[in-house]
């Protein structure tokens, strides 16, 4: 395993101009898709359309010459692509506020806060990129990343601090801000103590003990950190009822420890780790059996009926189902019908008025995302940068396959945003921290190594 | 480490496969299914959010979509003549909906494959979709004198007129009847049970007799028997004399077939003219024994029964009945038996003999236009069976004429015009009063409409055949009369 770039490599290219375009494109299929809406549900276009769209776009641009200063190298693709979902999120909570209808989801979207957490995630971005010129000072803050994000996870159970809404105590209060959920900042500082924790011990946790059938096991004193990270995920589960975040977290730590240890005996142990968890809190707990039960027979009319039963679910179905192949077209369906319909459940929402069509685009668009941070991951020169990367990359993908997967019955379903599309601060925010960890990374992997002073007569350097 | 962190993007490429795959087989494979899922409330809501094609007759609007303010129900159905036409429109409701409305449901809402072009130039200029509209061949003068007349009587019926030589209807009235407003409404709480209430009257105010209920046909099957042996035999004529004794024996049996009321007939031996003018019994029987069973039921199946025929409501087939002993044939020759027949089968009887002996097939939609005026469908007359030769539609011509200027149905008179037609009074075996049937075609020399009505337990009081004359033709002559503009 080579930690340094081999050489000689093709030097990559800034490509500012294309990515300057792509933006250009993504900000206006984003007005596009606002006129659509406007004009499909009132018959005008919106009067904020100009103002949404200028304002996005200045950000974008913004956003963009920030990332030319101090990012140059960066993969001109990212921005772009976040910018599009981002864009499409707001799109779609827009039109969910628009509808004519007295029932949640068409109350409770707020398209102007989403607006403004938008801004401010785009601003955080921006200053990830200004002030962490080199994402490797992050390796030294590995354990106090992993208190950090620890403290984070408890937060909301402490008294005064923590907030419980709809029955989930994931929420902290900050004064004139409103409420956030640590979890989704915990998630970022996790990965940042796992990529440094696991760059440090990984030597230890790559040694074999016995070897069974065709697997080599580790040795059974290494397994400690892997049963404190499930115990933790099994915690917030029992104590925040946070299915999701328990899921992700414990499938982000072990896809790293195989990464960083090559070692597929993890992955079946943690496999098998969380199979065992999964079945004790499916017994233990009625909400999680419940999920199960909704999952395997979501048509059932008695479930269907049910408090807590597959009503939801189904009603998720039954707009993607009524969108088919084309969609019914922005602003023409009914996606107000479905509860959560601007958080949980905006994907299939999209999928009612974009269609199937649009849904291979918009799931595209995220794996061509995850596809790019994995690239800046494997171009990355150390170790910590290449875990950090992929685990960046990783948590993104597994975070979109889980909600998605619940969502279309795929999986149990598991409550989680969609990246850079459900309403709501706290996940939009992190989100965006979380790509300007990638586009500094990759930046910084892209980046030609300082040339030597060569005599030109031993070596012809290629360079564009 | 590079090795598996190209196994992890193998592994997120292979997870976004899994939603893709997903996704396709529930908005591709499953998404018909979803779409149509009860419990979805789009489908609802779609209902409502199309205008509607009209429902038209005769230049009168019967069902058109009005716009409302409400956004969750943009359009609504009315049905400015009411109960008049609400057999024929059928009504609009939250989950179904009846007759022209139903039959014609993709035109109407637009979704029709023949819509496509319409819908695509739609797609280019913005417009919203708007369903097709489509024009019946009512006569509205025809429709609104039968039912003015029906309800007259006071009793549960039907009557159906035709255009003999197109097959056009031109009345389809079926008493009692309903206001399709009320079962058209967006208010399920309102709508479901007033359609339980009326459907579970036992007057069936629903049910559209004219095609969807078979009635013995009494009296006026012997046109068929008529038919039959006049077809049997060209040498037969009008004139021609038949036996006709105060009381048929039926073999293999110690029963014997009266006249009405035991009356006798004429002579013993009659006239076929007087045969049907009298609408003795015992001669049709004879001749009905005569031909035997296959000759009869070739005989109505060559007036269209046993095809299916759709006006384009499936009309409910009328019966000859099942092959039984020669007693049952005399029985069945006389309309008495198992034959069960819809009032639109007994028009479209009427209505092959007016047409020279072609029955033309029924059909109640005369044109389909889009929103913009252009037509995308007009109704061609198409032949369905020839019942009898043009000699024999002559002669039947003749005595039903006979029928009306001497015989039972002088109350079917219109001054200055001949008129044609044949009484019936059919028994019911519950114990009821019999119904009154008339079928009739006018002018004779040049039909203009054919028409069969039944008019429920409407012979009640009087002991004589003419009671079936006497309810059941004036309501002819009031349509014939509206149609000839008399």
């Amino acid at each position: 395993m080579s930690e340094v770039a081999e050489s000689p490599v093709p030097m990559p290219a800034k490509r500012r101009v294309a990515q300057l375009v792509m933006l250009a494109l993504a900000v206006l299929i984003i007005m596009g898709a606002y006129a659509n809406v406007g004009l499909a549900m009132t018959g005008e276009v919106p009067v904020g359309m100009l103002t949404y769209g200028l304002s996005l776009g200045g950000l974008m641009l913004a956003a963009y010459l920030v990332l030319a200063k101090f990012a140059p190298w960066a993969d001109p693709l990212i921005l772009p692509l976040v910018t599009l979902v981002n864009g499409l999120g707001l799109v779609m909570i827009y039109r969910l506020s628009v509808s004519d209808s007295n029932l949640p989801s068409a109350k409770l979207a707020s398209p102007s806060s989403q607006l403004l957490w938008t801004f401010i995630g785009i601003v955080l971005f921006s200053l990830t990129l200004i002030f962490l010129r080199d994402h490797r000072v992050l390796q030294r803050l590995t354990y106090t990343a992993g208190a950090v994000g620890l403290f984070l996870l408890v937060s909301p159970l402490i008294p005064f601090l923590g907030q419980e809404i709809n029955g989930a105590r994931i929420w902290i209060g900050i004064p004139g801000l409103g409420q956030l959920q640590p979890a989704e900042f915990a998630k970022l500082a996790l990965v940042i103590f796992f990529a440094g924790y696991l760059v440090a011990k990984r030597d230890v946790l790559a040694l074999a003990g016995r070897r069974l059938l065709f697997i080599d096991l580790p040795r059974a004193r290494d397994l400690g950190p892997v049963l404190i990270i499930w115990g933790v995920s099994l915690g917030i589960l029992v104590m925040q009822k946070d299915l999701g975040s328990s899921l992700l977290l414990f499938g982000t730590f072990i896809a790293m420890l195989y990464v960083a240890t090559q070692r597929v005996s993890w992955v079946i142990i943690g496999i098998l780790l969380f199979a065992g968890g999964a079945i004790l809190a499916g017994t233990i707990f009625e909400h999680v059996h419940q999920r199960f039960v909704v999952f395997l027979n979501p048509e059932d009319p008695e479930l269907f009926r049910a408090v807590g039963g597959s009503e939801q679910l189904m009603q998720g179905l039954f707009a993607m189902g009524s969108g088919g192949i084309l969609g019914t077209g922005l602003g023409q369906g009914h996606p107000e019908l479905i509860p959560l319909a601007f958080s949980d459940f905006i994907f299939s929402a999209t999928g009612e008025e974009i269609g199937l069509t649009g849904l291979m685009a918009l799931l595209m668009i995220y794996a061509l995302l995850v596809e790019r941070g994995l690239r800046a991951s494997l171009a990355a020169r150390d170790p910590f940068s290449k875990l950090l990367a992929g685990g960046l990359s990783f948590i993104l993908a597994w975070q979109v396959f889980i909600i998605v997967g619940g969502v279309t019955n795929l999986i149990p379903l598991t409550g989680l945003v969609t990246p850079f599309m459900s309403q709501g601060g706290s996940a939009l925010l992190a989100n965006w921290i979380l790509i300007a960890l990638l586009v500094r990374m990759s930046d910084t992997a892209r980046r030609p190594p300082p040339q030597a002073i060569q005599n030109e007569g031993l070596t012809q350097v290629f360079q564009r | 480490m590079n090795s598996p962190l190209k196994r992890v993007a193998v592994a997120c490429l292979a997870m976004f496969a899994l939603l893709m795959i997903n996704v396709n087989y529930l908005q591709a494979v499953k998404a018909e299914g979803l779409r149509g899922d009860p419990r979805n409330t789009r489908n609802f809501y779609d209902r409502y959010a199309i205008e509607r094609g009209r429902i038209t007759a005769g230049g009168k609007v019967l069902a058109q979509s009005v716009e409302t303010k409400d956004p969750r129900f943009r359009f609504i159905r009315q049905y400015p003549e009411a109960r008049l036409y609400a057999h024929v429109t059928g009504f609009f409701s939250p989950e179904s909906e009846s007759a022209i409305e139903r039959s014609e449901n993709q035109l109407l809402d637009g979704s029709s494959a023949d819509l496509l072009l319409r819908r695509s130039i739609d797609l280019f200029t913005g417009e919203p979709t708007k369903g097709a509209n489509v024009d019946l061949t009512i006569n509205p003068k025809a429709q609104k004198a039968a039912y003015d007349a029906l309800r007259q009587s006071g009793k549960r019926g039907a009557l159906v007129a035709l255009d003999p030589k197109t097959g056009g209807i031109l009345a389809m009235v079926s008493l009692p009847t309903y206001d399709p407003t009320e079962l058209s409404g967006t208010d399920k709480g309102k709508v479901f049970p007033r359609f339980d209430e009326l459907a579970k009257q036992k007057d069936q105010p629903l049910l559209n007799r004219t095609i969807a209920q078979t009635y013995p046909p009494g009296s006026t099957f012997k046109v068929v028997t008529m038919a039959a042996y006049l077809e049997d035999d060209s040498s037969r004529g009008p004139q021609t004399n038949v036996d006709a004794p105060q009381r048929l024996p039926l073999p293999n049996t110690n029963i014997s077939l009266p006249n009405y009321g035991g009356a006798a007939c004429g002579s013993g031996s009659v006239t076929l003219t007087f045969a049907l003018e009298k609408s003795c019994n015992t001669p049709f029987g004879k001749m009905g024994m005569e031909l035997g069973y296959d000759k009869m039921k070739e005989q109505t199946e060559k007036f269209g029964m046993g095809q299916p025929v759709s006006v384009p409501m499936s009309v409910t087939a009328s019966d000859f009945g099942p092959e039984e002993d020669k007693a049952a044939l005399a029985m069945a020759s006389i309309g008495q038996r198992s034959n069960r027949m819809t009032p639109l089968q007994m028009a479209m009887i009427a209505a092959g003999i007016a047409n020279d002996g072609k029955v033309m097939k029924p059909y109640l939609v005369n044109k389909i236009t889009d929103a913009k005026g252009d037509s995308i469908n007009q109704a061609k007359p198409e032949e369905l069976s020839e019942a009898v030769s043009s000699e024999t539609a002559g002669k039947l011509r003749e005595m039903m004429v006979s029928v009306v200027q001497n015989g039972t149905a002088n109350l079917a008179q219109v001054p200055g015009v001949q008129v044609a037609g044949k009484t019936g009074t059919a028994e019911t075996a519950d114990g009821q009063p019999p119904h009154a049937w008339f079928i009739s075609f006018a002018p004779a020399e040049d039909p203009k409409v054919a028409l069969a009505v039944i008019v429920e337990s409407g012979a009640a009081n009087v002991g004589a055949e003419a009671t079936g004359g006497h309810t059941a033709a004036p309501i002819a002559k009031a349509v014939l009369e509206a149609v000839l503009n008399k």
